[in-house]
């Protein structure tokens, strides 16, 4: 018998390298359950993806702050052709962006967790849920959404 | 009179050629031959040697390097060689500026503009994820089953949409049109397999808001355009279609990844319209056809509304089919069927088909043909747009 499935996809998708150098505190947050996101030290601008250098005044110093893993839906899309075949069968699946108002609006990509089928609302409020993946050979954790 | 850091009228293309289009997987050559041939066309359309070709520009990291074409061409000596970064089919009209510029320039003095792709020898688009971990912007998107373009694309697309209030009648109109000028065209991968609203509306979801109609095809084949000065533009035996005016880039941080860009609900042409029109001294209403990179039908109705073509909130009214269609439609709209039915090269194929409107020579004709624009691959950073015109444009 097989055991219930733990992760919103099934398993088989590339993982993300959570030892990339620039992206590295990131995965490493998840796996304990903070979300964390990228702040200039001099003008205290956040970004997302990470970068090296802030856009707004060039300083290379950063540091990683702790945000509450809560936003608002800005877009989403329901994929109901997948590209991979270990997504076969898996459709359809909802990916939501995630705008993140007390990071300076930064957007993040996710699933929204629940019925595939359900309607979607841009400006919903939605809550983080974090995804361990222990299985992978590097285990790395997502996050995941929830209205 | 045009500035002197201005490419209006000083560049023109002579010849434009392509090999016959195939679905994806099924060209009998394999791609190099193709761009060859491709080229090789272009240079018979114009009566040019091909040993006098002395630049080589393209776009989207196509495979067919120039030393190569220059060697298996024979070309009596290699000048200009430029690939234009990014983008993918974004980069489509800047392949043609970046070619004009080194004439403008006195770099080169023939240009051949090129883009070759046999997906059945080089894999598929949509299908090109490795096994390895990811890293850059893949690490963001993959592991949510975010992989392909449709899918890459459809939530920047989808808040267009909402914050415009676009219906799905407007995106039909898109792809209806594309059909119906592909009936007209031989060439045309779809030609002789028309689409109806029917058939449109009932298609299945690839991701929404995209259904199967709104996706572009995927192909085989090449096509070409040949520039000169147009100081020189009597020694050939076509009617030149000149430069008119080219424009490339990114709005502020467009190419923040993953899906951070600023303006998120944007193509990316607010910037480039303004350029393109400046440098051309016209204005949308000038334009007498458009052919628009359809990656996705939605992203036509941005890339439309960002050239001035209609306001977001007119869209609805301005797409619809009879608008849409050659010869008399208000804005005669991927008269060969573009990417989602002629053949799906990238936007080159576009280039070629304004270059035929400019002509007169299109099978499907828009009445007003002085002025034809390009529009390259809107949502990527950086796009491109062109403007070419006849001589009573200049």
């Amino acid at each position: 018998m097989n055991a219930p499935r733990t992760t919103y996809l099934p398993p088989g998708l590339p993982a993300p390298d959570t030892r990339d150098a620039l992206s590295a505190p990131f995965w490493q947050g998840l796996r304990e359950g903070r979300l964390l996101v990228q702040r200039c030290t001099r003008c205290a601008t956040w970004r997302f993806g990470p970068e090296w250098i802030c856009h707004r005044c060039h300083a290379f110093d950063f540091e990683w702050l702790p945000v509450e893993p809560r936003g608002r839906i800005f877009s989403w899309e329901r994929i109901w052709h997948p590209s991979h075949p270990a997504l076969a069968g898996a459709a359809p699946y909802l990916a939501v962006l995630v705008e993140l108002p007390q990071a300076g609006g930064v957007r993040l990509l996710g699933n929204l967790l629940g019925d595939p089928l359900q309607p979607v609302t841009i400006g919903a409020e939605v809550d983080g849920v974090f995804e361990p993946h222990d299985v992978a050979d590097a285990p790395y954790t997502l996050l995941q959404w929830r209205v | 009179m045009a500035s002197a850091r201005s490419l209006r009228g000083r560049v023109a293309v002579v010849g434009v050629g392509e090999t016959a289009y195939h679905k994806h997987g099924q060209s009998p050559d394999p791609e190099f031959v193709l761009a060859l041939k491709a080229i090789l066309a272009a240079c018979a359309d114009a009566g040019i040697d091909a040993h006098d070709i002395d630049g080589f520009a393209s776009y989207a990291n196509d495979r067919n390097d120039p030393a190569r074409l220059a060697a298996a061409l024979g070309v009596r000596r290699l000048r200009s060689a430029t690939m234009q970064w990014g983008g993918g089919g974004g980069g489509c009209a800047a392949a043609v500026a970046n070619g004009a510029a080194a004439i403008a320039a006195g770099m080169a003095e023939c240009v051949v503009v090129y883009r070759a792709l046999a997906q059945g020898q080089f894999g598929r688009f949509g299908q090109q994820v490795g096994e390895n971990a990811l890293s850059g912007e893949m690490a963001w998107q993959v592991p949510y089953g975010v992989i392909a373009p449709p899918q890459k694309f459809a939530p920047r697309v989808m808040r267009y949409l909402h914050e415009h209030g676009i219906r799905r009648e407007a995106l039909r109109a898109i792809a209806l049109a594309s059909s119906h000028h592909a009936q007209a065209n031989p060439r045309a991968v779809m030609h002789g397999k028309p689409l109806d609203a029917a058939r449109y509306d009932a298609a299945r979801w690839i991701v929404e808001p995209f259904r199967l109609y709104d996706c572009c095809m995927e192909n085989d084949g090449a096509a070409a355009v040949l520039l000169v000065a147009a100081e020189r533009v009597r020694e050939w035996r076509q009617p030149p279609a000149y430069l008119l005016a080219a424009a490339a880039g990114g709005e502020h941080r467009s190419g923040a990844q993953p899906h951070n860009a600023p303006k998120y609900a944007s193509a990316n042409y607010a910037g480039i319209a303004q350029d393109l029109y400046a440098m051309a001294g016209l204005g949308p209403a000038d334009v007498g056809s458009v052919q628009a990179y359809e990656n996705f039908t939605g992203a036509v109705v941005m890339a439309l509304a960002e050239h001035g073509l209609f306001k977001p909130e007119d869209a609805n009214d301005f797409l619809t089919l009879d608008n849409l269609i050659a010869p008399d439609g208000r804005l005669p709209f991927n008269t060969s069927g573009g990417n989602l039915a002629e053949c799906y090269l990238q936007g080159m194929e576009l280039i070629v088909e304004a270059v035929r409107q400019v002509r007169g020579q299109s099978t499907s004709q828009a009445r007003r043909h002085d002025v034809a624009l390009v529009i390259g691959g809107p949502l990527v950073t950086p796009a491109s747009s062109l403007l070419l015109g006849s001589e009573a444009a200049l």
